[in-house]
């Protein structure tokens, strides 16, 4: 598995793709921290664009390699290797090279203008670890998407509409039954509803940490008191990599039955 | 006139003559300050060199001046008030007056003046105090550069650091107050200034001002208080350049204001808050040259403020500028800077052609919903938020800034407010 990893991570840092994936981050931090001024100020703009941009890039990028070294895997399905290693590989490749073009790209800015004696650092990490769960996440759905439709024009549909679904349309039906039942008490719900999504949860997760949580009011006070402590910290991160876990577990179980 | 000028001169240099100082230290013949009151007679100084006196109630009842040299200590261990003043014309400085003890059957106090007139309490540290300096039934007072530090725990056990009730022409000037319930307590108040003061880390209000008149405060800074300041049932209250800072909780906000009619709020600057202003209630209040910066909601007002006008403000990377709860409004909203603002100004005057609205539509969402905040900063209420600036169908269209600056106002030219 770790070979194929290997090549699919040597393959697509030859590719052109990445490197300009990593350039538009490094770009952005830059003129944030630089002319935006402030660290604390770049990590919300950051987190806005991060939420909406890796999730969209990790889904497409997916979708994009498996349809693109479809021939290559067809090769290696003829070799002796398990199954489950050819994808698993191709999968992990993905989504360890966004990750790290996303760790260099934003990661570095930060380190030039003195992140290490900020103590905006906390919050840093935890932008950082939302990106990096979020490109394995999204990659993870990309793939199973791909693995089950031959057909790319739908595969691509498909994809862009989960990431639709997940980034905009759940947000909006959440709201609505919010609103719809505005009469009841809802706060367990939202933090409930919250758990479905992984964008959303990484959202609270970083806002919770910029100690927005003040302006939730009693909502923000119980979602605090769940998510604030080590223990909420924990279930949330395990909720993420839960996030992470299920469509690579979708992955390994369309693989094998998959006749190719 | 000639004998009126005399008999002054006369009457003058007889008190003069009169005023004797007794001294009290440790190994003086006068050893207790109590006992050097007693004997002390009307316009006497009581010098107290420095030692710790272990003496509580020390009741003042004529006009004298307490004066402590090299900071003697005066402890009350914890179990009484310290020092009771009846009588006007007393001054009081220079002293440490330490462990007033906790008591929830009388409200004791490090000093406390009764029915006074014409007194001075400066320059004196309070440390460990219930009440700090406790003002009933006094007019024509100064409390100045005074160190107060309590060490309250919860709001049910603690006392204000400098308590006013029912007093007239008071100066609060340059005190440092921190630790208590109510870092400047005003009730039934008039005619008085409050300057220069920093109140900080108390557990409820920085400044907690009720049913009091005709006063100003200005130039103080109110930090990190459990709810701020709260400013209630007054009128005609001037509050200029004061700084409120870091109130930043579930229930913390700047400046509560509640019932005020006619007050001037100018160059005040509000950092960090998670409500900038909070108002209930309150009427023809003028908002100028301030500056909100970083607050959760910069403003938020709620039903019935009516008259009420902001002009020529900085609103700065608030969360939200505004919030209104009501629809009717005839609040003017114009010509104020505000930072999301991103129109145009074709004629380059420096006043932006379109109008701002600075009650998004997720605002109005949150105030319906509270639970709603969770969206907090996601794509899906940014398009909302996009797609009612396009065209206004929820949030109140007269709520707007009809003439917005482009450019962040400079206050730093003006003159003084006062």
């Amino acid at each position: 598995m770790f070979k194929i990893l290997k090549y699919s991570f040597y393959d697509l840092s030859r590719s052109r793709w990445i490197y300009i994936y990593g350039a538009f981050y490094l770009l952005l931090t830059a003129s944030l921290l630089w002319l935006g001024g402030g660290v604390s100020k770049a990590i919300i703009s950051l987190m806005n664009i991060i939420l909406v941009l890796v999730p969209l890039i990790a889904t497409m990028f997916g979708v994009m390699y498996y349809y693109n070294s479809r021939e290559f895997t067809e090769l290696l399905l003829a070799q002796p290797i398990r199954r489950s290693h050819i994808f698993f590989g191709q999968y992990l490749g993905v989504a360890s090279s966004l990750a790290i073009s996303l760790l260099l790209g934003v990661g570095l800015p930060f380190v030039l203008y003195g992140i290490f004696t900020s103590p905006e650092i906390w919050n840093f990490s935890v932008l950082l670890l939302v990106g990096f769960f979020l490109s394995f996440i999204f990659s993870a759905v990309a793939f199973f998407i791909a693995l089950r439709n031959e057909n790319r024009i739908k595969g691509f549909g498909l994809a862009i509409l989960v990431w639709l679904f997940f980034a905009v349309i759940y947000d909006g039906l959440f709201l609505l039954a919010l609103s719809l039942f505005s009469d009841y008490p809802l706060e367990t719900f939202a933090i409930g509803a919250s758990m479905f999504n992984p964008i959303d949860l990484s959202r609270i997760l970083i806002l919770l940490k910029l100690d927005i949580s003040a302006l939730m009011g009693y909502t923000g006070a119980v979602i605090q008191k769940f998510l604030g402590t080590m223990m909420g910290m924990a279930c949330s991160l395990g909720v993420l990599l839960l996030w992470a876990v299920l469509p690579a577990w979708g992955i390994k179980r369309v693989a094998v039955r998959k006749d190719f | 006139m000639r004998t009126t000028i005399f008999l002054i001169t006369l009457l003058f240099t007889a008190a003069v003559i009169k005023a004797a100082t007794i001294t009290v230290c440790p190994d003086c013949e006068c050893s207790s300050i109590g006992q050097a009151i007693e004997s002390a007679n009307a316009g006497d100084e009581v010098l107290i060199k420095s030692g710790l006196y272990q003496e509580g109630n020390i009741l003042v009842d004529k006009a004298l001046r307490l004066r402590g040299e090299g900071w003697p200590v005066i402890d009350g261990e914890n179990e009484t008030e310290v020092i009771t003043v009846t009588a006007s014309g007393v001054t009081i400085e220079g002293l440490v007056v330490r462990n007033v003890g906790t008591s929830y059957l009388e409200d004791r106090a490090g000093i406390r003046m009764q029915r006074a007139r014409n007194f001075i309490i400066r320059n004196n540290r309070l440390e460990n105090t219930f009440f700090g300096v406790y003002l009933e039934h006094c007019s024509d007072g100064l409390v100045s550069g005074n160190l107060i530090e309590g060490q309250a725990e919860e709001e049910m056990s603690s006392g204000n650091a400098i308590h006013l009730w029912y007093c007239k022409r008071m100066q609060v000037e340059e005190n440092e107050v921190r630790g208590h319930r109510d870092g400047i307590y005003f009730e039934f108040v008039d005619d008085s200034r409050i300057r220069n003061n920093t109140s900080e880390d108390n557990l409820r209000y920085g400044l907690h001002f009720m049913f009091s008149n005709d006063d100003d405060y200005s130039r103080n800074t109110f930090r990190r208080n459990g709810a701020g300041v709260a400013v209630m049932f007054s009128r005609n209250i001037n509050m200029w350049e004061n700084r409120f800072e870091y109130n930043w909780g579930r229930a913390a906000y700047g400046l509560l204001l509640k019932e005020i009619y006619d007050a001037e709020i100018r160059n005040n600057t509000f950092l960090e808050n998670t409500i900038g202003v909070y108002v209930e209630g309150s009427t023809r209040i003028r908002y100028r040259h301030n500056e909100f910066n970083r607050n959760g909601w910069a403003l938020k007002m709620s039903g019935g403020c009516l008259d009420n006008i902001v002009n020529e403000n900085n609103f700065l990377h608030n969360t939200f500028d505004l919030s209104l709860n009501s629809a009717p409004n005839n609040n003017s909203f114009d010509g104020n800077f505000w930072s999301d603002y991103n129109g145009y100004d074709l004629g380059r005057d420096g006043v932006g052609d379109v109008p701002y609205h600075p009650v998004k539509l997720f605002n109005y969402v949150v105030n319906r919903t509270p639970e709603a905040m969770v969206l907090l900063r996601s794509l899906f209420v940014s398009l909302l938020n996009f797609s009612e600036k396009v065209s206004p169908s929820l949030t109140p269209a007269n709520v707007a800034d009809n003439a917005p600056f482009m450019q962040k106002l400079n206050f730093s030219k003006d003159k003084p407010a006062y």
